[in-house]
């Protein structure tokens, strides 16, 4: 078959785009078009709301009222032609900013008004706003401030030689996902709840969180209720009939969400998203929010109203895309220094599941997960994210309908083992029952929907560790002595001895690490309460404790790792070619890469092409991934239960941009990889160093006990060729089945030439609406820095033989 | 033990029989056909590629070779009349510029390379294809690795040019699970001019497969504009395939110009002037197969 030429290509990705209506078709050409800026009214508001506080209140009930504050005040916009309301900020793509986490100086606002890359706006009024009133009341007072001065000197120095990253700098630890109990309920029968729960004897402190997490269910109440008197306010003045009913149903709806549980379709869209604006205006938590399984939650609604002739399939994907829209609206909080580095991406990661076994293990998909894909496919917006879960009961026809949205390019949607993920989770003791429930959000994040605190606590820098060891604990960008001293590498008789000092810096490094997380944990307990997210959290209510404070059933913390390929690679030519070949010495490899192969190409070379690497299923390097992988588990299961939520402690292997952050912080590494370079991303190969076929690639993977992690990323680039074949298609389902056999957990895949990549770069104004897959997300080509660019370039084309 | 000599093994192939495939393409083949896709699969022994574009004249090579084969210029040069394949050059290239083609295992190797994709052929109702080359000239190596694959239950498919004698085709026939048996040209004199070997063996071959294995053939035509695709040869396949007992299925492979491979291995190309067939071409083709009641892929 002949490869598709690039006009082509591109034509082929553009005439996806079908949304079902000329209403969503307006609605999705503005939410894509609009600049990023930043709303001051946030800020401006919980300033306002602290300045004149009552001082003898508790923390959460502080924040309790803060939040209703809010829910009275903000203005309350309406995007044209809307079939969904509520919003963060003061229009679309209008960002909130949350002084109180992290309060952004006149620098940052700068930084973030003209870097090239993903920048928000920022006018002068804000710019007014925040150094007159904002920066001079936050300033010292801001999460980010009191994390930083609380944290060792060990701690900061492996931070900023980039051994590992700090998630909850700038933002909040949500990571959750919202499950069955969110459709179930409303706020009335939640506040039942909490008055029943406080019949029993509770602390004073159980009785503040309880009385603070009444006070947010009634100002969500209050924030509904505010919009549905202004949707009838518009309705009365709306000329067009049709519109004006929609309206008038809007309003209706609006007055009975979230305050009821929803009873139709539409109102259970509504309902969600409310909550979704409540828990991502209450506080900045990563990963935005997320509705979890929502075919499973919605089919019920859709079914009913089917069948009472209330809806049809064309209306239900006309209020999906709707819905779809409210997440596009909605770019990440803006993030600055090292924070916007490991998450460079307007992206805010909301995620939806599609797919996957039933609480009673039946297969659950259904008539709504059609649905879903159908929408994914003819929306193509940045946001929302999605998963699609498989299972060994799941049909093929699903899975290659999955694949078929897959192979047009955009990355869209990521393919999970929902088998692999039960595994996870029950090997980390939940219920079956739970673990079936569960998804995926973030980028590859395993957890119990509705019932899981899962935070990610950083990314962590293994190949900065090894370059750490092979300078005997000094960092060599800095000359400052920031490991341990395990000994002079000229000294190592053996790889073993190598493998030994790396082993000791690692567990040095971690133990820094999880220093850091018990104190900054302590710290959101004591000072960032969650009560409106701690609603929706089973079992928050029945414990009586804040999300922060570990009242959820199921607590976990977790550490990425970072750089799988290219330590694996680095340790296998070390071993290759200095103990086993013996063709270079250990002083000829440190001093190559101290000068970055400068004068060394042939040994650069041979670190490159003659050496065993990871992904091709060879033993020698695959080994060693597994010791590496296994290794770090075990350090990280090795601490006890943290010290408030009392989570266990587990590894995710995820980058989403960190490592290209990461390699800037090395220099070159054994592998053949030059200085500043990026590293290798999830648990996939080193870019170009997998070369006999996603079959082998996949085998090598699949060697990883994937169950032992949290979730694991893996990155396929396949040639446009594909698309136009079934009979391929179903054998790539097939292939993929058997590596989900193998208890592997994801892949996901991008469809796209280099060619067409390199063009884009040279051209970007032609190609502002190319998107790609990155790490767990897709993002617009042109948006993403340099480095990053260059790293996409450079993963192996899968051709199909 | 018997050995062999192979050069490529292809995993997650999806074009040569049912299912997911690993193909070993074994090397040698008495035909030299013009297009022939894998010119480094002719010769029975090993081949050098030279990967001019990977070079970064670090003169490993010219450093290495006994036989003087190299000029090391403003350009590397292989003289290949003085080369005589020692590989050393390729064996040590950093860049992989040199490299080698072809290489000897024996059944054991080539077995446990074919079972690590195991699992894709029982997702998938996969197997083992044996190409090359003509993996009938290497019969007893091919024998006994088919035998192991029986023995593991491993479904085996037969890529072949069916240029071989009858005797050695009948040694291993019954270990083959489908043949993927090429036609080219009927006229015998245009068959020994386009691929240097008579076709009166071919034809028997295919006969006596299909006499009791009908079921259990593809019939593969690479359609070479002005060549193979001429109405007088698709006439003349037509009217051979109707003589045989009925063949179900017909898969047309569409020229590709690969003189760039024939330039790394410093081999001559007599197709450049050949352009690949259009889309029409190839449904007209299709289409005539169709009308005799082929199923066409």
């Amino acid at each position: 078959m002949d490869s598709l030429n690039i006009d082509d290509e591109v034509t082929t990705r553009r005439s996806i785009i079908k949304p079902v209506t000329e209403k969503i078709a307006k609605l999705r050409e503005s939410s894509v078009n609009s600049d990023v800026k930043i709303s001051h009214e946030r800020a401006q508001l919980i300033t306002e709301f602290y300045l004149n506080k009552n001082e003898d209140l508790s923390v959460v009930m502080t924040r309790a009222l803060a939040f209703k504050y809010l829910m009275e005040k903000v203005s309350l916009p309406i995007e044209e032609g809307q079939l969904i309301v509520g919003m963060r900020g003061t229009g679309e793509k209008e960002v909130s900013s949350f002084p109180e986490v992290c309060c952004h100086g006149l620098d940052d606002l700068s930084v973030l008004n003209s870097r090239e890359k993903n920048p928000y706006k920022v006018n002068q009024e804000t710019f007014q706003i925040y150094e007159e009133k904002i920066i001079p009341f936050w300033k010292d007072k801001s999460m980010r401030e009191k994390i930083f001065s609380n944290m060792s000197e060990e701690w900061k120095e492996a931070y900023y030689a980039g051994i590992f990253t700090e998630f909850m700098e700038q933002r909040v630890p949500g990571h959750t996902s919202g499950g069955e109990l969110i459709f179930s309920n409303g706020i009335s029968s939640l506040t039942n709840s909490i008055i029943a729960k406080k019949e029993n004897s509770l602390s004073q402190a159980e009785l503040e969180e309880l009385k603070a997490m009444e006070i947010v269910g009634e100002a969500i109440v209050i924030y509904a209720n505010r919009y549905s008197s202004n949707l009838k306010e518009m309705a009365h003045g709306e000329e067009k009939q049709t519109r004006k009913e929609e309206l008038l149903e809007m309003a209706k709806i609006c007055s009975q969400v979230p305050k009821e549980k929803p009873n139709s379709f539409w109102a259970a869209l509504q309902h969600y998203w409310f909550i979704h604006v409540g828990i991502i205006t209450e506080s900045n938590p990563w990963d935005s929010f997320n509705p979890g399984r929502l075919d499973q939650f919605l089919l019920p609604f859709y079914q009913k109203d089917i069948q009472e002739g209330k809806l049809t399939r064309e209306r239900a994907k006309e209020l999906l895309e709707a819905f779809w829209l409210k997440f596009n609206a909605h770019p990440a909080p803006p993030k600055v220094g090292v924070t916007a580095q490991e998450s460079n991406t307007y992206n805010d990661f909301s995620k939806i599941n599609i797919g996957g076994l039933k609480e009673d293990g039946s297969d659950g998909v259904n008539d709504v997960s059609y649905l879903l894909l159908e929408v994914l496919e003819e929306m193509r917006t940045l946001q929302p994210n999605t998963a699609v879960l498989i299972s060994k009961r799941t049909p093929n026809r699903f899975i290659e309908k999955a694949l078929h949205v897959s192979s047009h390019g955009f990355g869209e949607p990521p393919i999970f083992s929902h088998d692999t993920m039960i595994m996870m989770l029950l090997r980390q003791g939940k219920s079956l029952e739970d673990a079936r429930m569960s998804g995926v959000s973030g980028c590859v994040e395993t957890g119990a929907f509705g019932k899981e605190s899962y935070i990610l606590t950083g990314y962590f820098n293994l190949p900065k560790v090894l370059e750490i060891t092979l300078n005997n604990g000094i960092d060599p960008i800095t000359n400052k002595k920031i490991g341990v001293t395990t000994g002079d590498p000229l000294e190592f008789q053996s790889f073993e001895e190598v493998y030994s000092a790396f082993s000791e810096q690692l567990s040095y490094f971690i133990d820094i690490k999880m220093d850091g997380n018990d104190i900054i944990e302590e710290l959101y307990a004591t000072n960032l309460p969650v009560p409106f997210l701690s609603l929706w959290i089973e079992d928050c209510i029945k414990n009586a404790k804040d999300y922060n404070s570990g009242g959820s059933r199921y607590n976990t913390q977790y550490i990425q790792i970072v750089g799988l390929g290219t330590i694996t690679d680095s340790l296998a030519s070390l071993k290759h070619n200095v103990y086993e070949t013996k063709k270079y010495s250990m002083k000829q490899v440190l001093e190559a890469l101290k000068n970055n192969f400068a004068g060394n190409e042939v040994m650069h070379q041979i670190f490159r092409n003659k050496t065993p690497k990871f992904g091709n299923d060879d033993d020698f390097a695959d080994n060693l991934a597994q010791l590496v992988f296994n290794d770090s588990i075990k350090i990280v299961e090795n601490y006890p239960l943290s010290p408030v939520r009392k989570a266990t402690r587990r590894v995710y292997g995820l980058p989403t941009t960190c490592h290209v952050y990461f390699g800037s912080v090395c220099q070159a590494t054994p592998d053949g990889r030059e200085a500043k370079i990026a590293l290798s991303e999830g648990i996939s190969p080193v870019q170009g160093a997998d070369r006999i076929g996603i079959s082998g690639v996949f085998r090598s993977i699949g060697k990883l006990d994937h169950i032992k992690s949290g979730g694991t990323l893996l990155n396929q680039k396949l040639s446009p060729d594909l698309v136009n074949d079934d009979e391929v298609m179903t054998k790539l389902a097939q292939l993929i089945r058997a590596y989900f056999a193998m208890n592997a957990h994801h892949v996901q895949f991008n469809v796209v030439s280099a060619d067409l990549l390199k063009q884009a770069q040279e051209k970007p104004e032609k190609f502002r609406d190319l998107m790609v897959r990155v790490a767990g997300y897709s993002d617009y080509f042109v948006n993403l820095p340099l480095g990053l660019q260059e790293e996409i370039i450079k993963r192996t084309e899968q051709t199909i033989l | 033990m018997q050995h062999g000599t192979i050069f490529d093994i292809k995993q997650f192939a999806v074009h040569d029989g049912p299912g997911i495939r690993t193909t070993v393409f074994l090397k040698g083949c008495t035909l030299s056909c013009q297009w022939c896709h894998n010119p480094e699969g002719i010769s029975p022994s090993l081949d050098l590629f030279f990967n001019s574009y990977l070079c970064m004249k670090c003169n490993t090579c010219f450093n290495l070779c006994p036989n003087e084969a190299i000029i090391d210029d403003s350009k590397i040069t292989i003289l290949r009349e003085l080369c005589d394949k020692c590989m050393l050059c390729a064996n040590d290239c950093p860049t992989e510029a040199l490299q080698k083609s072809g290489r000897s295992i024996n059944s054991t190797e080539l077995m446990e390379e074919i079972l690590k994709s195991t699992i894709y052929y029982d997702f998938s109702e996969g197997g083992v294809t044996f190409s090359g080359g003509e993996p009938l000239l290497q019969s007893s190596f091919l024998k006994e690795v088919l035998e192991k694959c029986k023995k593991e239950g491993i479904h085996t498919t037969l890529d072949t040019s069916g240029y071989s004698s009858l005797k050695i085709l009948k040694s291993v026939i019954d270990y083959i699970d489908l043949f993927l048996f090429d036609l080219k040209l009927i006229n015998e004199r245009l068959h020994k001019e386009f691929t240097g070997v008579p076709n009166k063996q071919i034809i028997e071959n295919l006969r006596f497969i299909t006499q009791t294995r009908s079921n259990d053939v593809i019939i593969r035509i690479p359609i070479i504009p002005g060549i193979t695709s001429t109405d007088q040869n698709i006439e003349d396949i037509l009217t051979l395939l109707s003589s045989l007992n009925m063949v179900k299925e017909v898969n047309l492979l569409p020229f590709h110009n690969v003189s760039e491979k024939y330039d790394r291995l410093g081999m001559e190309y007599k197709l450049d002037h050949v352009r690949a067939p259009s889309d029409e071409e190839m449904a007209k083709v299709k289409e005539r197969f169709e009308e005799k009641g082929f199923k066409v892929k």
